[in-house]
């Protein structure tokens, strides 16, 4: 089982709908948030231009640098390759914030580090994560790259992706389609 | 790099450098906490209630999913609804915000002291019915019952339009029809005989080709079109996206045309003339169901490409490339008629436009064109009959705007304003659940009528600003607390759909429908109330159709079967229900009535030197002022932005993130400052700014003062002549640097 995740830049519209149904699904305090939109903006007026959006969060990475730099183990990768933290292991040192090349974690109010958990507790119920269910672009596919069949698997086979911070060599899972 | 934290959950890059999301601990070092239970519940652990959102008017059928203490911890679509898919969108998933906002209205509130004193005390149900009775007496003595109008906006507003017909006055007009869509309704009946409705039957899941004229899907969040739009790209669909600004929709289309605003007719004329002239347009659909065409190939002559350019700024080879792109399409083509067609005062003829091309590519009633929508005939709750009012909205309108359809809430206002003197006086105004001083255009004028009426009610869920305004306010409860009417819609399949209350309502709120059934018994209605709770009525109407109130609990969305065909069946007659029986590309009402039976171009006002055409639109996670201070939608964007070219901005030496002030043609200076989003995707001649930001109410504490309200700056309005409707789009704005003095 390795969990990843598609985000169709061609569908996407940034609308954020992902950022606030797992605020509701995870209860994420208000000023928080463990997914977010991107815009990129390239070229100029009116020939050259184009415009995607990217809703970003954990890539879960197969090397994650977070969980190489805890010093307590609070952050591990648990099943399908999900990166998770362990609220009561952390120490709150933010180690692992600055190993992040994707600015995916956050200090949690209650004095923990916090993220995307890829809705774990949904997807042990063969749910798809929150931001994915309530997609009105369904631009965000989700699923297990070792199943050949799966959306996800076929997705990356039939079209061309990008990742983000490739240098960092962390084999991140989660993938742009262009 | 300037530092982005992660507060700023839209992040806006440029030019390919990719900001990275920088977290940094905000509250230090905290010691662990005690273990507690971080999972969140799983959905066999919760309770779900049907509901229908009430966030916008797309109204999508949904899960209200509660703890075991009660609380709402979240707001799903319903699968079964084809409004959503089983998908609600950033406003419906953030809907719990409205419920838990604590700036809600709370309790009763009555004026004390003089008009305009926004001094209030709170009061019982009892003591603002009274005064609001007492109130309507007066001025049913001085002036008749219909001098009491009422203004109202969405699910809550039936339960009082009934209320009004009860009552005898018929002097009403929502503002979602003038001040948006009505151009675009006539346009369609005055060619195909029916309007369009909501949602719209585009066919856009199963286009080939869509093509979107200032209308930005993907911005508007009108969620089955975003998702149909979604499809269409899937399937390889062309988008081809007319507008000045380079929208989201523009990044996903093929071909962006960007207009120089205020010459689309232009544009449309030009398309119709390559797809005569060149031959392109459907013989055989045109021959069959059409009326005037020979007129209409007479009046296209001399609109090339070419000379549609010089006015639209268009390549002539883009405009007639794109109208291959359609033709090569069709007739699975949707030329969207959009929502907001409240323009520039000739909008109807645009409209008409836009239906016309639609026929001449054969796309009406055809599959991924226009497919056609029904509804379950449901019966309404028996009721005694309504008396007739002396006069009612459209004494007062159609003599004027002849092709008006419903109560125009501008001439309305007129009617209200110290200077009218003729026999059809406004004396009191009944607001629900519309905030007038937002969604009108020339503010000064909206605050002068309600200064000059005897009585001021306004029910709401939120103080926004016109609630200053009022003699007496009625909390409402959200729709999360209430039963409303059920949702009958129009659509691919005919289906029903059930608001119920998930929760008790907060504070000393009341539904809607308890409010205008209270007020009703007090006013010596009772007979028309025969029923003591709304349920009685949702059941005994469910059960004329085969179901149950027990059976839509369940469910929340019921499906019945279509009584007619979707789309036409391919060589059939089909009669349009219009004077001629045919699809009128020549508008024999129109001619009757002596408009233009065939859209004309007219040039436009443009910006006097140092301004810039207002342009204002959307965010797609706000319905405009309704959400701006709900707590979830609040966070992703909590202000609007002025976009301007950099062009633009190298001229008045603009940055990124500076704050600015606007100035209009009229000398109106806004009350706030925004702050400038130098940006590629818009063009030079124009700014664009959101709506529904800029607060004027202080009782909206995350509201209050954020950005720019574009309505404060729009005092030039032009009239739709066939219609009524109000034009916003012919002003003009100066950006000012320096805080002005006031």
């Amino acid at each position: 089982m390795r969990y990843a995740m598609a985000i169709d830049t061609r569908k996407c519209v940034g609308c954020a709908d992902c950022v606030v149904a797992c605020q509701t699904e995870n209860n994420v305090p208000f000023g928080y948030a463990r997914d977010w939109i991107v815009e990129i903006v390239e070229g100029s007026y009116p020939d050259t231009l184009k415009v995607h959006f990217e809703s970003r969060r954990c890539h879960h990475c197969d090397d994650a640098p977070c969980v190489r730099v805890c010093p307590t183990g609070a952050s591990h990768i648990v099943e399908g390759g999900i990166v998770k933290v362990t609220p009561e292991e952390c120490i709150g040192c933010g180690a692992c914030i600055e190993a992040c090349p994707y600015g995916a974690r956050y200090f949690h109010p209650d004095g923990y580090v916090d993220k995307c958990t890829f809705c774990d507790h949904r997807v042990k119920n063969g749910q798809d994560p929150a931001c994915v269910s309530v997609c009105p672009t369904y631009c965000l596919i989700f699923g297990d790259l070792d199943d050949e069949d799966s959306p996800i698997s076929k997705v990356l086979r039939e079209r061309e992706y990008y990742t983000l911070a490739p240098d960092a060599s962390t084999k991140p899972n989660l993938y742009f389609l262009k | 790099m300037k530092e982005i934290t992660r507060r700023d959950f839209i992040k806006i890059t440029s030019a390919g450098i990719v900001g990275a999301a920088i977290s940094k601990p905000i509250f230090g070092f905290i010691p662990p906490f005690l273990k507690k239970d971080h999972n969140p519940p799983l959905e066999s652990e919760l309770i779900k209630t049907p509901t229908v959102c009430d966030i916008c008017f797309w109204k999508c059928a949904g899960w209200v999913w509660k703890d075991k203490k009660g609380n709402i911890v979240k707001i799903t679509g319903n699968e079964l609804d084809p409004h959503s898919n089983g998908r609600l969108c950033p406003r419906g998933t953030g809907g719990l915000g409205a419920y838990y906002d604590p700036d809600r209205l709370k309790r009763p509130l009555i004026r004390v002291g003089k008009p305009g004193s926004q001094t209030f005390k709170e009061a019982t149900w009892e003591e603002a019915f009274d005064y609001i009775v007492e109130k309507m007496k007066q001025i049913e003595q001085k002036y008749g019952r219909e001098s009491m109008a009422l203004f109202y906006h969405g699910t809550t507003g039936p339960h009082f339009e009934y209320l009004w017909e009860a009552y005898g006055s018929q002097t009403y007009a929502e503002p979602a029809i003038a001040q948006c869509l009505v151009t675009r309704e006539v346009g369609f009946i005055a060619t195909y005989g029916q309007g369009l409705g909501s949602p719209e039957p585009t066919d856009v899941r199963n286009t080939k080709c869509l093509v979107l004229i200032g209308n930005h899907i993907g911005e508007n969040m009108h969620n089955g079109h975003v998702q149909d739009m979604s499809h269409a790209i899937d399937h390889g669909a062309t988008v081809i996206t007319v507008d000045p600004r380079f929208s989201t929709a523009a990044a996903h289309s093929k071909y962006w045309l960007p207009i120089k605003p205020g010459t689309d007719i232009a544009l449309l004329l030009s398309w119709m003339h390559v797809l005569i002239y060149d031959n392109l347009y459907n013989k055989e659909y045109v021959d069959k169901y059409t009326y005037g065409f020979d007129y209409l190939k007479d009046h296209v002559k001399r609109f090339t490409p070419e000379w549609a350019s010089t006015i639209t700024t268009l390549d002539p080879n883009l405009i007639r490339k794109t109208a291959y792109e359609m033709a090569k399409a069709a007739p699975s083509v949707v030329i969207h008629p959009g929502r907001h067609t409240a323009w520039y005062g000739d909008d109807t003829q645009r409209e008409r436009a836009i239906a016309i091309l639609n026929a001449l590519l054969g796309a009406w009633g055809k599959r991924g064109g226009f497919y056609f929508s029904e509804k379950v005939s449901l019966p309404h709750y028996p009721h005694p009959p309504f008396p007739e009012p002396r006069w009612s909205w459209r004494t007062i309108t159609t003599d004027k705007y002849k092709y008006a359809i419903s109560g125009v809430t501008n001439v309305l206002i007129d009617h209200s304003l110290p200077e009218y003197e003729g026999p059809y006086k406004v004396k009191g105004w009944f607001v629900v659940a519309t905030n007038l001083i937002q969604s009108i255009p020339d503010q000064e004028k909206t605050i002068r009528a309600l200064q000059n009426q005897d009585l001021v009610v306004v029910v709401d869920i939120l103080p926004t600003e016109i609630t200053g305004y009022a003699d007496v306010i009625l909390p409402e409860a959200t729709y999360l607390e209430r039963y409303d009417l059920l949702r009958n819609s129009r659509h691919r399949v005919p289906n029903i759909a059930l608001r119920m209350p998930a929760v008790e309502p907060k504070y000393d709120t009341k539904p809607g429908w308890w409010i205008a059934r209270e007020l009703g018994i007090r006013l010596g209605l009772e007979k028309y109330y025969p029923w003591k709770n709304i349920e009685e009525v949702l059941d005994w109407q469910l059960r004329q159709v085969g179901s149950s109130l027990e059976e839509l609990k369940k469910v929340g969305v019921k499906h019945f079967e279509r009584k007619t065909p979707l789309y036409i069946p391919d060589g059939y007659e089909w009669p349009f229900p219009t004077n001629t029986g045919k699809i009128e590309l020549y508008s024999t009402d129109l001619a009757a009535m002596g408009y233009e039976p065939m859209p004309v171009y007219k040039k436009h006002e443009e910006p006097p030197a140092g301004y810039y055409r207002l342009i204002y639109g959307r965010v797609p996670m706000h319905s405009f002022g309704r959400t701006t201070n709900n707590p979830y939608l609040h966070e992703l964007r909590p202000e609007n932005h002025l976009w301007v070219h950099p062009k633009v901005a190298k001229l008045l030496g603009l940055e990124n993130g500076q704050e600015v002030w606007l100035e209009n043609q009229d000398g109106k200076v806004s009350s706030y400052s925004v702050k400038v989003r130098v940006t590629e995707r818009i063009r030079p001649d124009s700014v664009f700014l959101p709506h529904g930001f800029g607060q004027k109410s202080k009782q909206l504490r995350k509201a209050y003062a954020r950005g720019i309200l574009d309505n404060e700056l729009i005092t030039n309005v032009k009239i739709d002549p066939i219609t009524g409707s109000t034009g916003m789009r012919s002003n003009f704005v100066k950006i000012l640097t320096q805080k002005p003095n006031k």
